[in-house]
């Protein structure tokens, strides 16, 4: 018995920040103070606030220690946990108030947040078993196979209104009853842990901090749909992911969680990991299974859909990580207590990897309507630096941007695509007037150009076409028919493409053209780049006015493009400028601008 | 494992663990003096039977046990003070493993200030 549990994050985000050096310094520390069979120290998933890793939680207090050092540990080992004086001056500063130490859930990042998919990280060790029961762990499935037909496990999907986290948002409960109505002697449970959208990184979260919830709720969807075997598809660039898994699986097995006739059921089911090398288009389910099969991840025509002919040509369900993470709770809690969160077509919560120009960058869960604006302004901290919010951009390279017009729309499936964007797989960039829209559409077709698969023309060669307009747009070389040209390639590769790479890739160009097409003509026809980021329509001058002529900005110039003497006013060669900004950086009295 | 029978066994030997890590505000507060005089006094083996006893008993979902500095009454230490939510404040003091266990009877558990070991009880001078 540990009278007071440390918590240490062991996500990917704090691992890299240092978080295993902690641990270890941690439990030295704890030994030398004699605390070893007072103070246990547990490895945790994600606690959402990755920038300001890593970080560590002690209970029972609760007392949250951010960006934590080496150098502090015995410091907290010594005052803290021997002493119980909490180091104020390393916790999360917005828990530290006037008035005292305010507890973790009611900081702005976490108040408004509501954590279902997320529930067990942070808070459990993902590598002991025995603490995801102690949360209520296997209980569905237990519930699931003495209780319930599979009848009732579909209904209560049904009822509950889940629908796939992934970025489709079919109902979970409509795809296990087409699955199981079709006959086979053979079928198969898939997970989708291939998040590929730059910035998005919630399912590695749900992998990492609490594994054994999809491997519950994959053995759930087993008994519902008649299938004895499950394939989780993780790409490699996962390695925390992919240990934890195998800890898990193996874990199940043993307490016989997985494998033959569980709970004396007469039930049988089993889970295989299956690597992926990254490609992007194996997120894409028919190419996920082909790639499960073998072969070169390629997408191939639906019909047939997986739950007619998916893998091995069986009938197959494959839902995402985060979906998989909600269904123990709504089998446990029922599908009433899922549908009273939530809009009225979109219910339950969900997680968002917030990125870009925002203060708090990192995983929030929220219940499905928030606001944009609550999302940026209260859980995200709003936008640092004083600037002002221009786009948030989700759905990764096949999502849209939500312009500062639709800042107060509630958050769903369905308003977000009725305003140009999807919700995706739940990535959130924050852009402010700083980025330039065109340049943000030529980065995601960038990403597009080089996962398209080839194996479609619309897709392969349409992509690269539309790359290179936008390109001359941001070089300032772009006509209006250009312009023209780009807008109808894009609905011709959406409505051509064979899988959804190709069918979404246009969305990036087509929601900034919807919003923001006056950036774009003034890239063409005025040759200016607005926001200042697209480097051949910018030039940086010297006021001579402002100039004192204390030549740092000649020295610092990596081109030595700058000329002049000392105590007269300087001059850029044009011809030579770089345009990297490290004069304008550098100059002191604010003589230098750029155009 | 074969039956439910056992997972519930698990769950209920980990939940109480487990249930450490909960934040709430309704959680009745049991803070030990932790101090160098505290500590000097035996507040630890008070602590770690509190929080043992607190843990078996399945009582961590609504009770935290914790610790603090010196409250400056070190001639009565080791103290424990007991706080539930929207009653005022007991405060034992002199306490030891027997008083603690006593205390989690009667006062956590039972809802009944111990009213020998606090500090209303003895004679300030």
């Amino acid at each position: 018995m540990y009278r007071s549990h440390v918590l240490v994050c062991g996500g990917t985000g704090c691992t890299s920040s240092g978080s295993p050096q902690i641990i270890e310094r941690l439990k030295d520390e704890i030994e030398k103070q004699g605390l070893t069979d007072e103070v246990a120290v547990i490895q945790t998933g994600c606690h959402g606030l990755c920038a300001l890793g890593p970080i560590m939680i002690v209970y029972p207090d609760a007392s949250f220690y951010s960006m934590v050092k080496v150098e502090d540990i015995p410091e907290i080992v010594s005052e803290h946990l021997l002493k119980g004086r909490v180091v104020t001056r390393l916790l999360y500063d917005e828990t530290v108030t006037s008035a005292g130490v305010k507890a973790l859930i009611d900081t702005d990042f976490y108040k408004k947040q509501h954590r279902v998919a997320l529930r067990n990280c942070g808070v459990i060790n993902p590598e002991v078993i025995d603490e995801y029961i102690g949360t209520g762990g296997y209980e569905a499935l237990g519930k699931v196979l003495t209780e319930m037909t599979p009848d009732d496990v579909i209904q209560i999907l049904l009822d509950s209104g889940l629908r796939g986290r992934g970025g489709g948002g079919f109902p979970t409960g409509l795809k296990w009853k087409l699955a199981k109505q079709n006959d086979a002697d053979q079928k198969y449970v898939c997970c989708n842990a291939d998040e590929g959208d730059p910035g998005a990184f919630m399912d590695r979260s749900v992998l990492e901090g609490d594994p054994h919830v999809v491997l519950e709720a994959m053995a759930i969807a087993g008994y519902a749909i008649g299938a004895n075997q499950g394939y989780i598809y993780v790409r490699a660039e996962y390695p925390i992911a992919v240990e934890r898994l195998k800890i898990a699986i193996e874990q199940a097995r043993e307490y016989n969680l997985l494998g033959k006739d569980i709970f004396g059921t007469g039930f049988d089911f089993d889970i295989d990991l299956r690597l992926g090398a990254g490609a992007f288009v194996c997120g894409e389910e028919t190419a996920l299974m082909t790639s499960i099969e073998g072969k070169r991840g390629e997408p191939r025509p639906r019909p047939p859909f997986p739950a007619q002919k998916g893998l091995f040509g069986k009938p197959t369900i494959l839902n995402n990580v985060e979906t998989y993470a909600n269904i123990p709770q709504i089998i446990l809690n029922g599908a009433d207590w899922f549908a009273s969160m939530g809009t009225e077509k979109s219910k339950g919560t969900k997680v968002f990897a917030l990125g870009g120009k925002i203060h708090n960058t990192g995983l929030v869960e929220i219940p499905m309507g928030t606001t944009l604006r609550e999302v940026i302004e209260e859980i995200g901290g709003g936008i640092p630096n004083g600037k002002k919010f221009k786009a948030a951009q989700t759905g990764g390279p096949s999502g849209g941007c939500i312009p500062a017009e639709h800042f107060d729309i509630p958050i769903d499936y369905d308003n977000l695509i009725s305003i140009g964007s999807m919700m995706g797989s739940g990535g959130l960039i924050v852009m402010d007037e700083d980025d330039c829209m065109v340049d943000i559409a030529k980065f995601f077709l960038e990403f597009t150009v080089e996962e398209s698969c080839g194996k479609c023309t619309p897709c392969r060669v349409g992509t690269r076409r539309m790359l290179e307009i936008l390109t001359k747009i941001t070089k300032g070389q772009a006509t209006m028919e250009d312009l023209d040209k780009l807008e109808e390639l894009c609905y011709y590769i959406k409505e051509n493409s064979l899988c959804g790479l190709g069918q979404t890739a246009p969305n990036p160009v087509l929601s900034t053209l919807r919003y923001f097409r006056d950036e774009y003509e003034a890239h063409i026809k005025e040759k200016r780049c607005p926001a200042g980021v697209c480097k051949a329509l910018l030039s940086y001058v010297i006021d001579r006015d402002k100039c004192r002529g204390c030549t740092l900005c000649a020295r610092n110039c990596p081109a030595g493009a700058i000329i002049g003497s000392v105590k007269n006013p300087h001059i850029i060669d044009t011809n030579k400028c770089v345009k990297c900004g490290a004069c304008m950086e550098k100059c002191k009295f604010g003589a230098i601008s750029k155009k | 494992m074969k039956t439910l029978a056992e997972l519930k066994a698990i769950r209920e030997k980990m939940q109480n663990q487990v249930g450490l890590r909960a934040e709430d505000h309704n959680h009745t507060r049991v803070v030990v003096g932790m101090a160098t005089c505290g500590i000097a006094a035996g507040a630890r083996p008070v602590l770690t039977k509190l929080s043992q006893e607190i843990q078996e008993r399945g009582l961590t979902e609504k009770v935290a046990v914790t610790q603090t500095g010196c409250i400056g009454l070190c001639q009565y230490e080791p103290i424990v003070e007991v706080m539930v939510p929207g009653e005022p404040k007991v405060t034992y003091i002199r306490m030891n493993e027997e008083k603690a266990v006593e205390v989690v009877n009667r006062h956590l558990v039972g809802g009944h200030v111990v009213d020998e070991y606090t500090l209303g009880a003895t004679d300030m001078k």
